[in-house]
């Protein structure tokens, strides 16, 4: 994640939505209100919802939609937060409180111990690094792939490019199973490397690469940026490459900020295909090893494995968050 | 070459002359070749390929011992006649249609209710994707232990406020699915309710206006301006979720393993099932076959759904 250290959450959510209003073609997409309460009565002409300024002058309907509004809120918080919270207080409550009382709240005091048993005697600091590594693995392969290939694509444009694009687009309408079997014998006997992927970490990385959804995403980004200074570079001499690397890339960064979250988001919640092809536990990731924990541990500690790993993706997205929810709408898009 | 040849773009310098490999060279077409290299590999090993042998695995028995022989639609005749198959086509229709009850307003109307929110807007759509956010294999592992079936399990205990017995939840061959269902919608309710926000955004104050110049009601204004805007983006979701519930595999696997007595075996699972979790070894044909039928079951099934969606909107 280094090469990204350096860009601001801020300006990747605010490139991206206007990558997504490019896209969409509509109109730029409104960005959310910074300041709460002072530019609404400015801008509520064009800002409105459903409501209109009339409707909450009512007592009436103010009063309903604010009750409305914090019942949701409630349940919103009971409904998303609070498994999370339960998790949070049993991964440190003894066994025996957990098992007889489930709700109550620290009935005999926090045990803190059951977390650094998770994380040592159970090694689940094993699982957590094979998962970072599998993660940054897959976010690499993508990135190369999804770069290289937009390049030529939207850039150097072969007459075969159109082709090629129609069959990476052709893969997007294959769902995923139909690969499952023929895949997993490819990794035990791939063709041209000769030597069985079977629990090795390239296993996961190599067909991480082949996301159509990716390249895709990368090329209409491409597709979009100004020709002219192509043509500029061209002209002062620079070659395929000094393009690609010199202007291309560091004008992508909004685009390698999504893609790079998409890539190790979905590396941390891959479950299948990990359990299909690492089957030695000292390489398995977090969500392959998690399942076969639950009855060789106490509950507990089982619960504090689990805790240790919603950690990061949490983390993750408390800091990303307007990326996170903006990949959402564009997934969203791009899949239709 | 000049300065004014070079300042063309590729795809125009590449007509010059005749095409020779040397032309082909200096009109860039060797580094595009190296620039699609990696995609060319990755895709061609690991996507292409497999969807070819997909189809002709389908065809024929496959061990890993002698080489594969073509036996025609034995594979498929295989999968019709294992009366699983119509449990796991049975399973997997009633988790895409509870999915579709319970999952499908669900969202729709989290998503409009939060949209007339003016104050901590941020706040409701980060708690709305938290579940999201959770790895889904501790999310089935959390869920399966808040379903324990004794009196002190979590959802027992919650039950137990209200003065209402404990429930077997995914023990229980009827309860098992819709116990699945409810974990399954509360991880993928926040995705959905992000992508209506994001369309709700888009619907033209205007409309609103007009529709109250003609002095209708907040319900009217719902249903006449809100929904219709909103019905490109709900008929991809529905479609969209179909698609996906019918290849579900992470729940039951987890949840139940197909238990009890064969409820919750999906047509994944018995893909799974046929691959991999056979003592004689992986009937490759057979899980092949079988997901080769799904896929086109899927293809038909959005083909004939874009074509009546498209008459509809044409009316």
């Amino acid at each position: 994640l280094t090469t990204s250290t350096d860009i601001t959450p801020k300006v990747i959510a605010v490139d991206v939505a206007a990558v997504e209003g490019q896209r969409t073609g509509g109109s730029p997409p409104r960005r959310r209100r910074r300041g709460h309460g002072k530019p609404r009565r400015v801008a509520e002409s064009q800002d409105r919802g459903i409501l209109s300024s009339s409707d909450w002058r009512r007592p009436g309907i103010r009063w309903s939609a604010r009750i409305t509004h914090a019942v949701l809120l409630v349940v919103l918080i009971v409904v998303g937060l609070g498994p999370l919270l339960w998790l949070a207080k049993s991964a440190i409550t003894p066994t025996q409180d957990t098992l007889q009382t489930p709700m109550a709240l620290f009935p005999h005091g926090a045990d803190w111990s059951t977390l650094s048993t998770a994380w040592n005697t159970v090694q689940i600091s094993v699982q957590f690094l094979n998962t970072i590594w599998v993660a940054a693995g897959e976010w690499i392969v993508q990135i190369v792939v999804a770069t290289k290939a937009g390049f030529a694509l939207s850039v150097l444009r072969p007459r075969y490019g159109r082709f090629l694009y129609g069959l990476i687009l052709g893969t997007l309408f294959v769902p995923s199973v139909v690969l499952l079997v023929p895949l997993y014998l490819t990794i035990l006997n791939p063709p041209l490397i000769g030597t069985s992927l079977i629990n090795t970490f390239w296993a996961v990385w190599l067909p991480a690469g082949a996301s159509a959804f990716n390249v895709v995403l990368v090329k209409r980004f491409f597709d979009n940026l100004p020709k002219e200074i192509f043509e500029a570079a061209r002209t002062d001499g620079a070659g395929a490459f000094r393009l690609f690397w010199s202007i291309v890339l560091p004008m992508s960064k909004p685009i390698l900020g999504v893609v790079s979250v998409f890539a190790i988001i979905a590396a941390w919640k891959d479950y299948l295909w990990p359990l299909l092809v690492l089957r030695d536990p000292a390489i398995q990731p977090l969500s392959v090893r998690l399942p076969t924990l639950q009855d060789a541990i106490q509950l507990d500690v089982y619960l504090a494995a689990l805790a240790i790993s919603t950690l990061i993706p949490i983390v993750l997205f408390l800091i990303f968050q307007g990326l996170f929810l903006r990949g959402a709408g564009l997934g969203g898009a791009v899949k239709g | 070459m000049t300065a004014i040849d070079r300042a063309r773009p590729i795809e125009a310098t590449r007509h010059v002359g005749r095409r020779t490999p040397i032309t082909w060279v200096r009109g860039g077409g060797l580094s595009s070749l190296l620039f699609l290299l990696p995609m060319l590999l990755i895709f061609g090993l690991f996507s292409w390929y497999p969807i070819v042998r997909a189809v002709v695995m389908s065809f024929q028995t496959t061990n890993l011992v002698s080489p594969p022989t073509f036996v025609g639609f034995d594979n498929f005749v295989q999968v019709l006649n294992d009366p699983l198959f119509w449990t796991a086509v049975g399973n997997t229709g009633l988790f895409a249609l509870l999915a579709l009850i319970l999952g499908y307003p669900v969202p729709l109307i989290a998503a409009v209710l939060m949209s007339e929110v003016k104050r901590a807007k941020g706040l409701y759509s980060a708690l709305a994707y938290l579940p999201v956010v959770v790895p889904p294999v501790v999310a089935v592992l959390l869920w399966k232990y808040f379903y324990d079936a004794s009196p002190t399990g979590v959802f027992n205990t919650v039950l137990g406020w209200v003065g209402i017995p404990p429930q077997p939840w995914i023990q229980s061959a009827t309860q098992a699915m819709p116990s699945i269902v409810v974990e399954a919608t509360w991880a993928a309710a926040g995705g959905t309710i992000i992508i209506y926000l994001a369309a709700l955004t888009s619907v033209s104050p205007e409309l609103y206006d007009a529709a109250e110049v003609d002095g209708a009601s907040i319900w009217k204004k719902i249903w006449h301006v809100t929904l219709p805007q909103l019905r490109a983006i709900l008929l991809i979701t529905l479609i969209l979720q179909i698609i996906g519930t019918a290849q579900v595999f992470l729940e039951p696997f987890l949840f139940t393993s197909g238990g009890p007595v064969n409820s919750t075996v999906t047509i994944l699972l018995l893909i799974y099932r046929y691959a991999f979790e056979n003592s004689v070894g992986g009937d490759y044909g057979a899980a092949t076959a079988l997901s080769i039928m799904l896929a086109i079951f899927l293809a038909i099934l959005s083909l004939v759904y874009f074509r009546v969606t498209r008459s509809w909107s044409q009316n």
